[in-house]
């Protein structure tokens, strides 16, 4: 499937640890403004590449290149929430905003308003002086996702967020995670271990499997762009969901 | 207060008991004196006492705060350097090991008679744990936490007062929680070969068999003992009420 306007662009890119060639002469492109899933079985590099891609890994080899628009507009979002336990809901979803040295130049009452903003995204404006360990895992998810929207990104990369929240509160978050992606515009990368989330949440899927993270399928999904609830137990999506099945076995 | 009620509690029932048990000859007073007794004791014996607990005091407070300066100075730059820590922290165990009534003697040598050799003492009894605490502590971030930081581009001196200082405040607590008892044990054993204080006291009690004079100096120290984890305490609650952090 070739890309018309392909905006990310990873050239040849390579990473080892130690003897382990863990990602090998891998190469895509990613459209600016689209939302991309990531999979693959355990082991098969989808989160080394996410990490190459934020940039919390330094690679071996190749090239990550990101269009202007995106550059410094990266935001992650961790597989756990990662929220630091002695401060406030408020104060984690504003560390990014103490931290990064262009964000920390915003005046306090920007700051603020930009934290209020993030924390009425994802709805938690009421719970801004709570402390993590007073929320419940969805809750704590909802504001690593706050904290990733308070720097504006642009481009956003996701590690199995959803992976450890109950059924009722992941599709509560996929939604959520569906109605920011389109009110921010945000270019979106997935990592996900499942294949019905991947589905639901992107408009394409890549998998990736053995080793060196080969890329074995590559494709737009052929599903409404308004996702809606009917979807999730829709014959298309299901169809869509054992043909990919039926690959990850192969 | 109300945490403090089935100690005091325990306490009093076992002071009531050994008043008994004392005063109906199960124990010898001369092996174990009645409660009474030891308050007696203090009462006539005051002013020493007083004395003795002042001298005592000030320099297990001069071991502890000089083990506190520098046990998390040393872990602070151990923290910064592998190496170092790897060359340097053999000596902190080597302190550790060693039993500080050994070392005592050559801390006379070097200090003279008096609270140089005492603070010493305290010191190297003390220092370990809470060289090993912070340590623990400013090594206990977890990778996640550190990627956050990475990811916004945070500076080394964000990183030490934003994530290690506040994952390490807890163990550098407990680390001093274990120095304030240590401390006291450390001073104790520097009175012991280098005179003063309720060491000496016990010391000279020990000569004249005032096994009296031995509980009272005991009670003192346990008093002292519990003075410092209170101070901990109240320390501890007005951080947490603040949040430096």
């Amino acid at each position: 499937m070739t890309e018309l306007a392909p905006d990310i662009r990873i050239q040849d890119l390579s990473k080892s640890f130690k003897d382990r060639e863990i990602i090998k002469d891998f190469s895509l492109s990613v459209k600016e403004g689209s939302f991309v899933s990531l999979i693959g079985p355990s082991g098969c590099g989808k989160s080394t590449l996410l990490r190459l891609i934020a940039g919390l890994e330094e690679k071996s080899a190749g090239e990550i290149t990101l269009p202007s628009s995106l550059k410094n507009s990266v935001s992650f979002v961790f597989q756990d929430a990662n929220l630091l336990p002695w401060r406030t809901t408020a104060e984690n979803v504003g560390l990014p905003l103490e931290l990064n040295p262009e964000l920390a130049k915003l005046s306090h009452e920007e700051k603020n308003k930009r934290v209020l903003e993030a924390l009425t995204k994802v709805q938690l404006e009421n719970f801004a002086n709570h402390f993590p360990q007073e929320l419940s895992g969805g809750m704590k998810m909802r504001v690593s996702l706050a904290r990733a929207l308070v720097a504006k990104p642009k481009f956003l990369l996701l590690d199995e967020p959803f992976a450890a929240l109950d059924e009722n509160t992941r599709f509560e978050m996929q939604n959520q995670l569906l109605s920011l992606r389109k009110k921010e515009k945000l270019t979106v990368i997935f990592v996900t271990h499942s294949l019905f989330e991947a589905v639901y949440l992107s408009e394409r899927i890549i998998m990736l499997k053995g080793a060196g993270a080969k890329i074995v399928f590559d494709g737009n999904l052929d599903l409404p762009s308004e996702r809606t609830e009917s979807l999730r137990t829709s014959e298309k999506l299901n169809t869509i969901i054992r043909d990919l099945s039926q690959r990850l076995k192969s | 207060m109300k945490r403090t009620w089935p100690a005091l509690i325990s306490f009093a029932a076992l002071l009531i008991v050994f008043e008994f048990l004392v005063r109906k000859e199960v124990f010898s007073a001369s092996l174990i004196p009645a409660p009474s007794m030891v308050l007696m004791t203090m009462q006539e014996l005051s002013d020493d006492f007083v004395q003795a607990f002042k001298e005592t005091f000030s320099n297990v407070l001069a071991g502890w705060v000089l083990s506190l300066a520098l046990g998390t100075g040393v872990a602070f730059v151990f923290s910064l350097s592998d190496l170092l820590k790897r060359a340097i922290l053999p000596f902190a165990v080597f302190f550790q090991t060693v039993p500080i009534i050994a070392i005592a003697p050559l801390l006379v040598i070097y200090f003279g008679f008096g609270a140089p050799t005492v603070i010493a003492s305290s010191f190297i009894v003390s220092v370990f744990p809470v060289i090993a605490n912070t340590l623990m502590g400013l090594e206990s971030a977890s990778e996640q936490q550190k990627d956050l930081f990475r990811l916004y581009q945070a500076n080394s001196l964000q990183i030490l007062t934003k994530l290690k200082l506040p994952c390490a405040y807890p163990y550098i607590l407990s680390g001093l929680k274990i120095s304030a008892g240590l401390s006291i044990v450390g001073a104790i054993a520097g009175e012991f070969v280098a005179g003063g204080g309720l060491g000496a006291l016990i010391d000279s009690a020990r000569t004249q068999q005032r096994v009296d004079i031995v509980f009272a100096a005991l009670l003192l120290l346990s008093l002292m003992g519990l003075f410092f984890m209170a101070l901990l305490s109240l320390i501890n609650s007005i951080i947490q009420k603040q949040r430096p952090f």
